[in-house]
């Protein structure tokens, strides 16, 4: 643009601009630095992840990603000179601090545990809210806005709230400490969030589609599947990401109820203890894993997440 | 193709009435068009001929088969809608061979069938774009594709042309018209647009407030409208009603209007004395300054070879059609002079035509 340009009285000027990037930088920087300190510290040794004052600058280890995905012993000198050559790099790093890799941690059933129990929550939320978003949207459901509502309403309150009747009944039901238990219960919150948030995006999706394809021959399934669900995606799409970051980041109930075969890695990390205290460098070598599937699935599906977002704020 | 038969056809919404009691049928290749205001049930009507809505009451029969109950999709009848409703996440090829994918055709036939029909459209051309980059003409065409690929009972159409240009509408118009033409597909389409009906219309049915006004030929329309609200709804401008009253007689020939003597087709039925109105087109109306029929220009509207000119008169303005030559300045004194084979008079209270020559006058030319 020129500078001849007339001024327009919707674009924002130079100045709103250069002040909005400034903020958004900030807010930027502000978010990233905890995530940049436990990327750092991860690569740290247990004394400098400890040091103070801390280190900005320090030799990169592996020693933390060792930890995570080990359990060692601790052996004498004697011992361990007496056994063979290392077997691998992990080995010789433990080796140093007088130990022995006595076999795998259980990060990564923990780690498995949180991707089947995320991924099969978000699932079946979004499978039951797509359905029942088309039921509402497309058909005369009687009392459809008080059932609405009372879908609503199971949001009102944190769901940390129902901690201790959920307890109860799953400790009757058999239901503590299993991953369909978890399932269930990820769901049942996040299937409220998909009824709504998939109810906008199919209300927006005119009927004739439909109507034309039960008219060219197709039944109502065949019609949903082959014309609503193809123009449903963006906000499937949508409902998925908010869905399992949910999941995946939920701690409270996991903490609660999962703490063996079931435990999520939310509740897991935490726990982790080295020698002489938490070994925060395998902690944060922990997080560190843990963000990366959800990064991954965020950047992936970040134009739908967006528009998630943004919906209905422009009427078409 | 087939005949649609709809007999004491009802439709309501709770206590709302949107179709009373309508009865009409479409002949075999018969290119029909319901035409009225928004509301007024017409697409309503077609939804329950498509079977997207069921009727309170009353029957639909397609080619002599009863089908009020039945699914759309067992109907065999070809829908396009107002917004086209072209699948966005199909090329124009896949949203034309989309219907015949569901009678599980086989490809190969499903390919040469799906060309055939963009040939016949001259959208050939088009068949791999995607449809959301089309042209609102093209789009309709790839509509129309779709609904003429099956080669279905009939074609059902909804204000088809509602979101085009003017331009590509005047050209859909003739080109929809065309199309009928060559393959004489039994036609319903719904429209609020007198020039869409008139110029593709073999029969039209003029719809208010649920209820069928009058059902004919666009001639029969124009000219002998069966109640005051066709006469008004269909013209540009519409029928000018000057009021008069007293009963009518059978075989009366004159009536009098504002103190003037005024001929009309001859009377053929008994009227009680009531408020009447004479129903003039604009285009019956002539100035003679010899007649006692009298009113002041009020203003004149310039259309190239003809011109509007509204005239006021002791019961209103009333517009006149006259050839684009003649002066005339506002305030001026002018006689009208009203061409008698022409006119129609009407029951104000009912809004209902009274029969004369001219009804009989045209039953005779049809029959004979």
């Amino acid at each position: 643009m020129s500078l001849t340009t007339a001024h327009s009285v919707v674009a924002p000027s130079s100045n709103a601009k250069l002040i909005a990037g400034t903020i958004i930088v900030a807010y930027a920087l502000i978010s990233i630095v905890p995530l940049l300190w436990i990327f750092a510290t991860s690569f740290k040794t247990p004394p400098d992840s400890i040091a103070y004052p801390p280190k900005i600058v320090f030799q990169p280890s592996i020693e933390g990603y060792c930890n995570l995905f080990t359990t060692r012993t601790r052996q004498t000198p004697e011992y361990i000179n007496s056994l063979g050559p290392a077997t691998g790099f992990c080995d010789e790093t433990v080796r140093k601090r007088n130990m022995v890799i006595a076999g795998p941690s259980n990060f990564l059933p923990r780690f498995v545990n949180s991707l089947i129990i995320a991924f099969g929550s978000t699932f079946c939320a979004v499978f039951l809210g797509t359905l029942s978003a088309y039921g509402f949207s497309r058909f005369k459901v009687p009392l459809a806005d008080d059932l609405l509502f009372f879908i609503l309403s199971t949001r009102f309150m944190p769901p940390i709230a129902v901690a201790i009747p959920i307890y109860l009944m799953y400790r009757e039901l058999g239901l503590s400490d299993t991953a369909l238990g978890m399932i269930l219960l990820y769901t049942a919150v996040n299937v409220s969030l998909a009824v709504w948030l998939l109810k906008g995006f199919i209300d927006e999706i005119p009927r004739e589609y439909e109507e034309a394809a039960m008219i060219d021959g197709y039944t109502r399934l065949q019609a949903f599947w082959r014309t609503v669900l193809p123009q449903a995606t963006t906000g499937i799409a949508a409902t998925a990401i908010f869905c399992l970051i949910f999941a995946w980041n939920e701690y409270a109930f996991a903490a609660l109820l999962t703490s063996g075969t079931a435990q999520t890695a939310p509740p897991f990390i935490p726990t982790i203890i080295g020698e002489g205290g938490q070994d925060w460098p395998a902690v944060a070598a922990g997080t560190t894993i843990f963000l990366v599937p959800i990064l991954v699935f965020t950047i992936l599906l970040r134009k739908q997440l967006l528009r998630g977002i943004t919906f209905g704020a422009v009427r078409k | 193709m087939a005949e649609i038969r709809v007999q004491n056809l009802r439709k309501a919404f709770g206590a709302f009435v949107a179709v009373q009691d309508s009865n009409f049928v479409v002949e075999d290749g018969e290119f029909f068009v319901m035409l009225g205001p928004s509301g007024c049930g017409k697409t309503t009507t077609l939804r329950m001929i498509a079977g997207l809505e069921l009727p309170t009451g009353g029957k639909i029969l397609l080619g002599g088969e009863d089908v009020t109950m039945r699914r759309a999709r067992e109907r065999d009848i070809a829908f396009v809608f107002q917004l086209f409703a072209l699948y966005p996440h199909m090329n124009v090829r896949k949203n034309i061979g989309f219907p015949l994918l569901a009678q599980g055709m086989p490809a190969a036939e499903i390919r040469q069938r799906v060309e055939e029909t963009a040939k016949l459209l001259r959208i050939d051309h088009l068949l791999d774009k995607s449809v959301s980059g089309l042209a609102g003409g093209d789009r309709q065409r790839v509509a129309l594709g779709r609904a003429i690929v099956r080669r279905p009972k009939c074609f059902l159409m909804d204000e088809p042309l509602g979101t085009l240009d003017t331009e590509f509408r005047d050209l859909m118009v003739h080109e929809l018209r065309e199309l009928h033409n060559r393959i004489h597909a039994t036609t319903v389409y719904v429209t609020h647009d007198q020039m869409e009906a008139m110029s593709m219309a073999d029969k039209i049915a003029v719809m208010n407030h649920g209820v069928i006004e009058q059902f004919g030929t666009p001639r029969e329309i124009y000219e002998r409208p069966a109640t005051m609200f066709v006469a008004d709804f269909i013209g540009s401008p519409p029928m000018n009603f000057l009021k008069f009253g007293g009963g009518l007689a059978k075989g009366a020939k004159e009536i009098v209007v504002q103190g003037a003597k005024v001929a009309v087709p001859e009377v053929r039925e008994d009227i009680a004395p009531a408020d009447m109105a004479l129903g003039i087109r604009p285009e019956h109306i002539r100035f003679d300054d010899g007649s006692k029929l009298r009113g002041a220009i009020y203003g004149t509207e310039y259309l190239g070879t003809t011109q509007i000119v509204a005239v006021e008169t002791a019961d209103g303005i009333i517009k006149a059609r006259v050839p684009a030559g003649i002066h005339l300045s506002p305030g001026e004194q002018v006689g009208l002079t009203l061409s008698s084979a022409r006119l129609s008079l009407f029951e104000k209270g009912s809004g209902r035509a009274v029969r004369t020559a001219m009804h009989d006058q045209a039953a005779e030319a049809r029959h004979g």
